[in-house]
C-alpha cells in the first residue's frame, strides 16, 4: 500500500479554486518532488497532507490516517512524521542543542540529539545562540527539528532557499542519507536541478491539476525527444535537431576528416521541458 | 515502541523553556518585573495621604498594583506575544509536532505564575522597605491572598491565550491590547480610590475581572475595618470568587475552541 494516497482533492478559497481535483500515490522510500509555480496549489495540496489544512473533497491517506483527524489520534501520527516548513524566526534565545534537546522529549521514539546535530552540521554551533546562526546554518537546524523524531516521512518545503552551492550539495548528501535510513520524502521546490539531483519521481502541478507525474528523467518525454546537435562550419554556427544523433555527428565526423568544430549535442533540460509544461512563463 | 509523553509531562517541560527564554530577553524581563515597582514608587511619592484612619494611599495602591500586574504579566504579556510568535512561524513548527495544544498552555500558565511570584516578592519587598507596607498577620486572609493569586493567574492566563486570536498581526498587537489594559487599570480603581469613581465607570469595571482582582486583594492588604468603604459595604470575596471563575471558563473555551496557530 502506498504511504500517501489522495484521491479527487479539492480545496477552494472563496471563487479561488486553489486544487482542482488531484490523485496521488507516494510510495514508502522514495523522494517525491512537486514542483510548479507559484499559486498551482502546491503549497495547499502539501498543506492539506501535513494537516494543516482541511479539504474541501476528496480523500486523504497519510501512513493510513486521515491527517484532519484530532485528539490523541493526531498525536500517534504526528509521532510518526517530520515536517521542516520555511524557516521561521522564532526561539532566538535558545542555543541550537537546547532547541533540539527539547523537541526531542516531544517523541516517542526521537533519534539521538547529538547524532542529528552532527548529521546536520552544526556540531560546532551547538552552544551559539539561534539568533547568532547565519541563513544556511538556521535551516539545518529547521531540519534538524524536523528529523528528531524519527520520522517515517518527512515533509520538506523548499529546503535550500537561500544557500550557495556548496551548502546545497552538502545537504543533497543529508537528504539522501535521510532516505538510505528508511524515511520517505516529500519535496516541495522551486529548483528545477534539486528535483533532478535528488527525487525518483516528480509531479507537475499547475492551476490546481497535476500535469504530469513522472521520473526527472522522463518527464514531458525528455528522453526521448529529439536531440540538438551544433557545429561549426568556417564563419557558421548550424544546428540541427535530430532522433539520430549518433548517426548525425559520424556523419560530420565524415566531412571534416576527424575533429567537428565546437561540437555540441543537447537534450532539453528538465527547466525547458518545465516551462513547456506549465504554459511558457515561469515564476 | 516507547510511549508518546503525556500532555502534562510536556506542559511542565514547555514552562522550563518558557522561563528560560523569558529570562534571557533581559529588557522584557526588567520591564514586566520592575515596571509596577516603579509605578509604586511614583505613586507612593506622589500620593502621601491617609485614605482612611490606618490606611495609606501606598497601601490601597499595592492591592491595586498586585491585583494589576497579575493582568499585566498574563493577559497582555500573552496577548502581545502569541501574536508575534504566530507570525514567526513558531506556533505553527509547533503545530506539526506531537505536542498538544494543551502542553503548550499550560507552559504558558508556568511562566506567568513563575513570573508573578517574582513580581509580587518585588513589590511587597519594595513596598515594606521604602512605604512602611503593613502586611497581613491574619493566616486566613494570606489564603485569601493564595487563592487569588492562584485563581487570577490562570484567569488571566486563559484570557491572554483567547484575545491572542484578536490582533491581526504580530507588530500591531501592542496596540490593540495596551489600551484596553489601562482603560481597564483605571476604571477599576488600581490608581484611584474605586468609590470616588463616576457610577457608570464602576459598572462597567464590574463587568470584568480586575475590579474583583482588586477588591480582593484590597480585603488582604486593608483592614477590615475598610470594607465598609466599598461599593457593597463588604469585600465580597465569594463574587470575587464567582466572576473569575466565568471569566477563568470563558477563557479556556475559546482558548481551546479558536486557538490559531497559523497566519491565516
Amino acid at each position: 500500500m502506498s504511504l500517501i494516497q489522495v484521491k479527487g482533492l479539492t480545496k477552494s478559497y472563496g471563487d479561488v479554486h486553489a486544487v482542482r481535483g488531484i490523485d496521488l500515490n507516494i510510495e514508502q522510500g522514495e523522494i517525491f518532488s512537486i514542483l510548479g509555480p507559484n499559486g498551482a496549489g502546491k503549497t495547499t495540496t502539501v498543506e492539506i497532507l501535513e494537516g494543516f489544512r482541511t479539504r474541501d473533497s476528496g480523500t486523504v491517506s497519510v501512513l493510513g490516517f486521515d491527517p484532519n483527524s484530532r485528539g490523541h489520534q493526531s498525536r500517534e501520527w504526528r509521532n510518526r512524521i517530520g515536517i521542516v516548513l520555511q524557516t521561521s524566526g522564532d526561539a532566538g534565545d535558545l542555543t541550537v542543542f537546547e532547541t533540539i534537546n527539547h523537541f526531542h522529549g516531544y517523541y516517542s521514539n526521537p533519534r539521538d540529539v547529538d547524532e542529528v546535530i552532527f548529521s546536520v552540521g552544526l556540531k560546532e554551533k551547538e552552544d551559539a545562540l539561534i539568533r547568532n546562526l547565519s541563513g544556511g546554518q538556521r535551516r539545518r537546524l529547521d531540519v534538524a527539528l524536523g528529523i528528531i523524531g524519527n520520522p517515517e516521512l518527512i515533509f520538506l518545503d523548499e529546503p535550500t532557499t537561500g544557500f550557495d552551492p556548496e551548502a546545497r550539495r552538502a545537504f543533497w548528501s543529508l537528504i539522501k542519507s535521510l532516505r538510505s535510513d528508511g524515511a520517505t520524502i516529500l519535496l516541495t521546490t522551486h529548483y528545477l536541478d534539486e528535483a533532478e539531483a535528488l527525487a525518483d519521481r516528480v509531479a507537475v502541478i499547475n492551476k490546481g491539476v497535476i500535469v504530469e507525474i513522472s521520473t526527472p528523467g522522463d518527464l514531458g518525454g525528455r528522453a526521448t525527444s529529439q536531440a540538438t546537435v551544433q557545429w561549426r562550419d568556417g564563419n557558421q554556427v548550424n544546428s540541427e535537431k535530430t532522433d539520430n544523433p549518433t548517426a548525425l555527428v559520424a556523419s560530420l565526423a565524415a566531412t571534416f576528416n576527424g575533429e567537428i568544430p565546437e561540437l555540441i549535442v543537447t537534450r532539453p533540460s528538465l527547466e525547458d521541458i518545465y516551462i513547456e509544461m506549465i504554459g511558457g512563463a515561469h515564476e | 515502541m516507547n510511549k508518546i509523553p503525556s500532555a502534562l509531562q510536556l506542559g511542565i517541560r514547555r514552562g522550563g523553556l518558557e522561563i528560560r527564554q523569558f529570562a534571557r530577553q533581559r529588557e522584557s524581563v526588567v520591564f514586566t518585573l520592575l515596571f509596577p515597582v516603579i509605578l509604586l514608587a511614583i505613586f507612593g511619592s506622589v500620593f502621601k495621604d491617609t485614605i482612611a484612619p490606618g490606611v495609606t494611599f501606598s497601601q490601597y495602591f499595592v492591592a491595586g498594583m498586585i491585583a494589576s500586574g497579575l493582568v499585566n504579566t498574563g493577559f497582555q504579556a500573552l496577548a502581545i506575544t502569541i501574536p508575534m510568535e504566530r507570525e514567526l512561524g513558531a506556533l505553527k513548527r509547533l503545530r506539526g509536532t506531537p505536542m498538544p495544544a494543551s502542553s503548550y498552555f499550560i507552559g504558558k500558565a508556568i511562566l506567568i505564575f513563575a513570573s508573578m511570584i517574582v513580581q509580587i516578592l518585588l513589590l511587597l519587598g519594595f513596598g515594606i522597605a521604602f512605604f512602611g507596607l503593613d502586611m497581613p498577620t491574619d493566616s486566613s486572609k494570606w489564603l485569601t491572598f493564595t487563592w487569588l493569586v492562584l485563581l487570577g493567574s490562570a484567569c488571566s492566563t486563559a484570557l491572554g491565550i483567547a484575545f491572542s486570536i484578536v490582533p491581526k498581526s504580530g507588530r500591531g498587537a501592542s496596540a490593540v491590547v495596551s489600551p484596553i489594559v489601562i482603560i481597564l487599570q483605571f476604571f477599576s480603581g488600581v490608581f484611584f480610590v474605586f468609590t470616588q469613581l463616576p457610577g457608570w465607570m464602576q459598572q462597567v469595571a464590574a463587568i470584568f475581572p480586575l475590579k474583583w482582582l482588586t477588591q480582593g486583594m484590597r480585603s488582604v492588604f486593608l483592614p477590615d475595618s475598610f470594607a465598609t468603604q466599598e461599593v457593597a459595604k463588604s469585600w465580597e470575596l465569594q463574587t470575587t470568587f464567582l466572576v473569575l471563575l466565568v471569566w477563568l471558563i470563558i477563557g479556556i473555551y475559546f482558548s481551546v475552541r479558536k486557538f490559531k496557530w497559523d497566519r491565516d
